[in-house]
């Protein structure tokens, strides 16, 4: 239960050692670079935009010849996939020799050429089968298009739209130019919205049967072929399946490359990694012989990190405690079980400044409440079980994964302690396929009691939960104020609430309201009684003094007072909050029950029960998504809400340290953390 | 008139199940329009817009919730229908309402609330945590009158 403490690492070294200094750091990637010189006359920033965008290209180039490769050599994925993590390669392996990284280079751009050239021939293809379709009508002509007439004669090709009959053209001819010495008119073909025409005239009267033709709305074909059409076709067909076969061999070429994935996997991160290095290059100040780097490591490996530069170099290494307004990164220290919250509590705001890490108390609460609120010892089981098959099964997947499984892992084993003491084991389903199938009465019996048969209990217990994770919460504050020594701010805003929110509750237990949900009657001895009124009553008349103590003003004073008294409708509606307790543990429970029945609904015979299986399976895999999410979502609402709202504020800078990151391999190194 | 007591009964079952449904297909229908949107920039984001849709998807459990208890309260699943007066049927009937009506109101506004989170993710995939609560927290009314439409329907003696 730490944030862990932070230094400052200072390196002067000389420049001739930048490059092994700076990979190191990188290999060990255990401290977070954080300039601290401006330049001046002396130091300066080298811009390295350059390189790194030239790095920055490398890898896009190769991420998208993966992409590629992807495409045509599909690379079977399995649903879970995204759990296997990245492939652990030897040091030796990655940083390989140049000239085979430039063979890969050149494959990645070999690739890529590939993909492209496909993709312009079949822009090309596309064009040619719109010519051979614009050909279609003219099929049956078996002159070429272009042709022109003979020495005397004109022939004009086109379009008329709408169907027209040969002697609807003619007459149409003869209405529009009625002087005409000779006409010939072909229909080439016809579909409902055009017809295609040949029309021969004499040469001399050509200008006049165009202009009659078009006051129809004749259309000259929007190309022209040399060939015939039939014989222009052959030949389009025949090009698209050239382009068709070199598309099919490129390809298989492209498919060939399948077996270098890894190779390019290996040069896409290597010169991921090369880039993030040259970026911290343009960061660090550098005189003309010297360079300083500074930056951020956690104190306890700070020793390593001394020792392995001392060893190695010529270079003056300063290291420093975080100074009070300096705001360090955040790296969090927890132990396995408490870890596994912890993208619970990042997701919400790692701990600011001066900030506690709530990350153990608040995991006992996290996975106390997820199994409250899910409660059913099969789902419990089946969840728990999932989560450890993962995880024993992909060692190798990603860290935040790995620890959210985890967290799921216990909420599981959580949740079935819950269905044992609550007695649900999907649901009713026990009893159900027990009366339905073998007609004998078989229920498990709670351990505790049935929230359904009894909510009511159910609902002062959940509450209950709820107080006294609500006054863990203030605790927290007030160990955060104590450890700051600001003991009149712990007794103010925090004594003082205790105070009175005992006193409160001391009075409420034996009044008739309690009594009734309850529905038991609790006296409590007169002493008790008494104590509980004076301190109500002692705690208000404390906060309404001393909570607006910065005041000089004593209206102000006491304004301010009665404010923060009024909180204490904050507290009342908090633990009502904790009421979702007991509804999504009966949503659950419920829902399982519903089901169930459905199931039975066909009765015992053969296939009573294949329907009962069916349901089963399909019903409780439903029931279990929507209700993990629900259970999942309302935790995180209790504690970010009810929890944190008490004395939490988040707003801490995660530590990220400059190191190895790589998107598909992992490089074997040693570890220092 | 004993016949009216089941009637009403069944009317607030049917008034629960119907009415929160309704808010809630209403609810991630909008919000699945929203998360398609997201999808189709950036298909990694699934599992993250699929939750968000989700969320108003749980009134429509609790009104179905209810309306169950409540069948099964007078009898109607077993077979066994319970002789009921008409003022039992009108409290169930009346038990109903809350999951009914404030489940319809909150899954619609919960849905437009998680079409604004839906936006956070789509801009900020990290604030994922945040971008849940504030559905979420609409949701707290819906489990309020569930609860409040749990406690009177199984209290009530039949």
């Amino acid at each position: 239960m730490a944030v862990l403490q932070m230094q400052r690492i200072s390196i002067c070294a000389l420049k001739k050692d930048r490059k092994a200094i700076l990979e190191q750091l990188q290999n060990m990637g255990l401290m977070e670079i954080a300039p601290v010189l401006d330049e001046d006359s002396d130091f300066q920033r080298t811009d390295t935009g350059n390189a790194r965008g030239r790095f920055e290209k490398i890898v896009a180039n190769a991420d998208q010849a993966l992409d590629i490769l992807q495409m045509y050599a599909p690379q079977k994925k399995s649903f879970l996939s995204g759990l296997e993590g990245k492939t652990l390669i030897e040091k030796n392996l990655y940083e390989q020799d140049s000239e085979r990284r430039d063979a890969v280079i050149r494959l990645i751009h070999q690739i890529t050429e590939k993909n492209k050239e496909i993709a312009e021939h079949k822009a090309e293809i596309l064009k040619l089968e719109n010519q051979t379709e614009s050909l279609a009508p003219w099929l049956s002509l078996d002159i070429p298009m272009n042709f022109h007439g003979t020495n005397s004669t004109a022939l004009l090709l086109g379009s008329m739209p709408d169907s027209m009959t040969l002697e609807q053209l003619y007459a149409f001819a003869a209405e529009q130019a009625p002087d005409l010495e000779a006409l010939d008119i072909h229909i080439i073909s016809a579909d409902k919205d055009a017809s295609y025409i040949a029309v021969l005239c004499l040469k001399k009267e050509v200008e006049k049967v165009e202009e009659a033709f078009r006051a129809g709305g004749f259309a000259k074909p929007s190309q022209a072929v040399t060939m015939v059409p039939a014989k222009a076709k052959e030949n389009l067909e025949e090009q698209i399946k050239q382009l068709n076969q070199k598309i099919k061999k490129m390809e298989e070429e492209i498919k060939s490359f399948g077996e270098s994935r890894e190779d390019i996997r290996l040069i896409s991160d290597y010169f991921r990694v090369r880039a993030d290095k040259y970026e911290v290059l343009g960061e660090i100040p550098q005189s003309q012989k010297t360079f300083v780097i500074s930056g951020y490591a956690p104190a306890k490996v700070v020793p390593a990190i001394e020792k392995e530069f001392r060893e190695n170099y010529d270079l003056v290494l300063d290291i420093v405690d975080i100074q009070e307004e300096e705001e360090a990164p955040v790296l969090l220290h927890n132990n396995q079980f408490s870890e596994s919250v912890e993208g619970v509590l990042a997701s919400y705001g790692l701990p600011g400044k001066g900030e506690i890490d709530p990350t153990t108390v608040m995991s006992f609460f996290y996975v106390f409440l997820f199994g409250l609120m899910l409660s059913d010892a099969a789902y419990g089981f089946l969840m728990f079980a999932g989560c450890a098959v993962l995880i024993k099964k992909f060692p190798r997947m990603g860290n935040s994964m790995k620890k959210s499984l985890r967290m799921f892992m216990y909420c599981g084993i959580s949740t079935l302690v819950w269905g044992i003491l609550f007695g649900g084991y999907f649901g009713d389903a026990v009893a159900v396929a027990a009366e339905t199938f073998f007609y004998t009465e078989i229920t498990i019996p709670a351990l505790w009691f049935v929230p359904l048969d009894d909510p009511m209990r159910m609902l002062v217990y959940s509450m209950l939960f709820g107080v006294i994770h609500l006054f863990t919460g203030l605790f927290m504050k007030g160990y955060m104020l104590i450890k700051d020594k600001k003991y009149l701010d712990c007794f103010c805003d925090v004594g003082l609430w205790l105070l009175m929110l005992v006193g409160l509750i001391i009075m409420l237990i034996p009044s008739d309201i309690f009594a009734s949900i309850a529905q038991a009657k609790i006296t409590l001895p007169a002493v008790i009684n008494s104590f509980g009124k004076c301190a109500a009553i002692g705690g208000a008349i404390g906060i309404l003094l001393m909570s607006g103590r910065t005041s000089k003003n004593i209206a102000a004073r006491l304004a301010l007072g009665a404010y923060d008294l009024y909180n204490v409708t904050g507290w009342l509606s908090d633990v009502l909050s904790y009421s979702r307790l007991l509804a999504l543990g009966l949503a659950t429970g419920v829902i399982a029950s519903v089901i169930n029945q459905m199931g039975s609904m066909v009765g015992s015979s053969v296939f009573g029960v294949i329907v009962f299986i069916a349901v089963f399976i399909f019903g409780h895999a439903f029931n279990m998504a929507i209700n993990i999410l629900g259970a999942y979502v309302h935790t995180n609402r209790l504690q970010f809400v009810e929890f944190f709202g008490k004395f939490y504020e988040g707003g801490g800078k995660a530590f990220r340290p400059f190191q190895l990151n790589t998107k598909y391999v992992d490089v074997k190194e040693e570890t220092y953390l | 008139m004993s016949e009216l007591g089941i009637v009403y009964a069944l009317l607030g079952a049917a008034l629960a199940a119907l009415l929160a449904g309704a808010g809630s297909a209403y609810g991630v229908a909008v919000a699945g329009q929203a998360a398609s949107g997201v999808v189709t920039e950036d298909p990694s984001k699934f599992a993250k817009v699929l939750i968000l849709q989700l969320l108003p998807g749980t009134q429509g459990i609790y009104g179905l919730l209810v309306a169950f208890i409540a069948l099964s309260k007078v009898g109607l699943l077993g077979g066994n229908v319970a002789d009921l007066d008409v003022t039992t049927g009108l409290l169930i009937l009346v038990a109903c309402l809350p999951i009914g009506i404030v489940g319809l109101i909150s899954a619609r506004q919960q849905g437009k609330t998680s079409v604004a989170a839906i936006g956070i993710v789509a801009k900020k995939p990290e604030e994922f945590g945040k971008a849940m609560l504030f559905p979420a927290m609409v949701e707290t009314y819906a489990i309020l009158a569930l609860l409040i439409s749990i406690l009177a329907v199984s209290s009530i003696p039949v």
